[in-house]
């Protein structure tokens, strides 16, 4: 199970790498989101995927799937969740200010 | 006693939730950020006394004991580095008036100045590695919002890219993370570091290693992956930008002087002399984008990514007078690059231009500033009465000592270009004719550079007080040196 699983991680991986290195900026955008699926399912799995019960108490239950994977998993979802909200808000502003969302042409010029 | 170790992150985090209230009011702001950093800084002074007074603070929140908890670790380096982060936050908050700031202030700069300050605080205290890497959110989100504060075109544009790469660089964290969990099956530094002494780093360890050297090295600007630095910390606010170079950077070469002399340190022929090479092309292309340009801003900008350079070139060595020069490095490096920055600012504020060409004669006008400028170009290479000296002449000692030759010949001669493109900045801008800048009038920067002579004051006194802090630097590498100690402190049995 956890090897498909990480084959798929590594999909993600490429596809996002891929998105990464394109001139626009919203497919940049996509691969980032694509970036962090990649990561959060790659802490699923190196969590070990165990087929135990979900991590809440129940009498009778003693073998739980591991809860600390999970916990970091929501943290980084938030996190990387905030940041995507900021950097959607920036590439419209930046497309707007700059009348362009073609990576290319947002590079600076040496004497500005 | 050990909740000391959590107030230099709550003290900032509740100033910024305060100076949200405060938006408004921008006096009321300037005034209470002044009080909250000299408040900080009181704070973070006591917990420095304490911790060489009393040894390492370790608080486990919420009791929880120490490898299934969060653990807060405050040791010498920790809190060192956490009272230089709130000499920096206390001079930008007495320059903050003065920066030009305009309409950003009533645009929620100040909790944004505190969250950064929290982000970076915590980066330097905690004991466990994803909270490390949450903290890093913490700092690099405030960073993102001060980038980007004001909306100005080219500010847009450095922004995503600074977005972009710092993004990156967190998932490959998260990923590291994941990989050194499932490889040791714990985050806390004291127990990974015990768990990877046990297994005797195997090669997936040293490859996780790796990985999170590329992360850290990243943040760092260590020399592949400094790209993104020089034009992305040249478009904010002199002030931001102060707070950047000083801070940000150093967080990253401070994980990584925590990973490689915690847990990552039984390959050291592979992964340490790998350093070695990587600090000396640091600072060969540092140096040379900082020649290359005529942009005062991009001049000091770049002048980041050798510094960096020789902090890593200590870890790389890994001896106790290499470590020792690395740790009193970073602390003057802080100090000075904050003087610089703020410096440049208001050079380029009564210049009204970053281009150098376009400046000249300005010490007839500003005697002051050039002065200042002068001092600061000899602290930053390294003249013996400023502290520059003695953390490079423990880096060159450590080298000659086990033998790096070519390192420490690189480190000398990089020392004397950086000279060069400073003085560069003193003798084309300030040196010429009393005429050449008639033009522009006389502006007032009394309050500006009363933070620069504050901060340059330090680094003499860093320097001429030598014997003071030596002792200091040189018990933290013993430290470093023996992650026993570390461990111990943690995880008590």
């Amino acid at each position: 199970m956890e090897i498909i699983i990480l084959i798929l991680a590594g999909v993600l991986f490429a596809t996002a790498i891929y998105n990464l290195l394109q001139k626009q900026l919203f497919r940049i955008i996509i691969g980032t989101v694509l970036l962090s699926h990649g990561a959060h399912l790659f802490i699923l799995t190196m969590g070990k995927l165990k087929r135990g019960q979900p991590p809440v108490l129940t009498d009778g239950v003693t073998d739980y799937s591991d809860p600390l994977p999970q916990a970091l998993i929501l943290t980084s979802i938030v996190i990387s969740f905030g940041i995507t909200a900021l950097l959607l808000v920036l590439a419209y502003r930046t497309t707007q200010e700059n009348k362009t969302d073609n990576m290319e042409e947002l590079r600076g010029n040496s004497n500005e | 006693m050990s909740n000391l170790a959590v107030l230099p992150i709550i003290i900032p985090l509740i100033s910024a939730i305060i100076l949200i209230f405060f938006n408004s009011k921008v006096k009321a702001s300037r005034i209470l950020t002044q009080l909250f950093s000299l408040i900080g800084l009181g704070v973070s002074g006591y917990v420095v006394w304490q911790v060489v007074a009393n040894g390492t603070i370790v608080l486990e929140t919420g009791e929880w004991i120490a490898p299934y908890g969060i653990i807060l670790v405050v040791d010498t380096l920790a809190a060192v580095l956490v009272l230089t982060t709130n000499i920096i936050s206390v001079a930008g908050a007495f320059y903050a008036p003065y920066a030009g700031l305009g309409e950003k202030e009533n645009y929620y700069f100040y909790p944004f100045y505190f969250f950064l300050i929290t982000g970076v605080s915590g980066a330097f205290i905690t004991g466990d590695l994803f909270n490390l890497f949450v903290f890093f959110e913490v700092l690099l989100m405030a960073s993102y919002a001060l980038i980007v504060l004001g909306g100005e075109k080219v500010q847009l544009r450095e922004s995503v890219k600074y977005l972009l790469v710092n993004l990156f660089s967190s998932m490959l964290f998260v990923t590291a993370v994941a990989f050194l969990y499932g490889t040791v099956g714990t985050i806390n530094i004291a127990q990974v570091a015990q768990r990877v002494q046990e297994v005797d780093q195997q090669g997936i360890l040293t490859t996780i290693g790796i990985l999170l050297f590329f992360v850290f090295a990243t943040k760092a600007a260590v020399f592949p992956l400094y790209y993104w630095l020089p034009n992305s910390y040249i478009v904010p606010n002199p002030l931001v930008s102060a707070l950047f170079g000083a801070l940000l950077t150093k967080v990253g070469i401070y994980s990584l002087i925590r990973v490689f002399t915690l847990i990552f340190i039984h390959q050291i022929d592979l992964t340490h002399d790998l350093f070695i090479w990587i600090a000396g092309l640091s600072m060969i292309f540092g140096v040379i984008g900082a020649l290359s340009t005529n942009n005062v801003k991009l001049i000091i900008a770049y002048n980041i990514i050798p510094a960096i350079g020789y902090i890593l070139m200590g870890i790389g060595i890994f001896n106790q007078e290499a470590l020792s020069g690395s740790v009193y490095y970073l602390i003057q490096d802080m100090i000075v690059k904050a003087a610089l920055f703020l410096l440049i600012g208001i050079i380029v504020y009564v210049a009204g231009t970053s281009d150098l060409r376009k400046m000249n004669g300005l010490i007839h006008h500003y005697p002051l500033l050039g002065w200042l400028l002068f001092i600061s170009a000899f602290v930053l290479a390294g003249i013996p009465p400023f502290s520059g000296f003695i953390g490079k002449l423990l880096l060159l000692e450590g080298a000659f000592r086990d033998g790096h030759i070519i390192i420490a010949i690189i480190g000398l001669l990089t020392s004397l270009l950086i000279l060069y493109s400073i003085i560069k900045i003193f003798v084309r801008g300030f040196w010429g004719d009393k005429e050449a800048m008639e033009g522009i009038e006389k502006k007032p920067i009394k309050g500006m550079v009363a933070p620069v002579i504050f901060l340059l004051l330090l680094t003499v006194i860093l320097g001429v007080g030598a014997e003071f802090f030596y002792p200091i630097a040189d018990s933290i590498a013993a430290y470093l040196l023996d992650p026993e100690i570390y461990i111990d402190s943690v995880m008590k049995e």
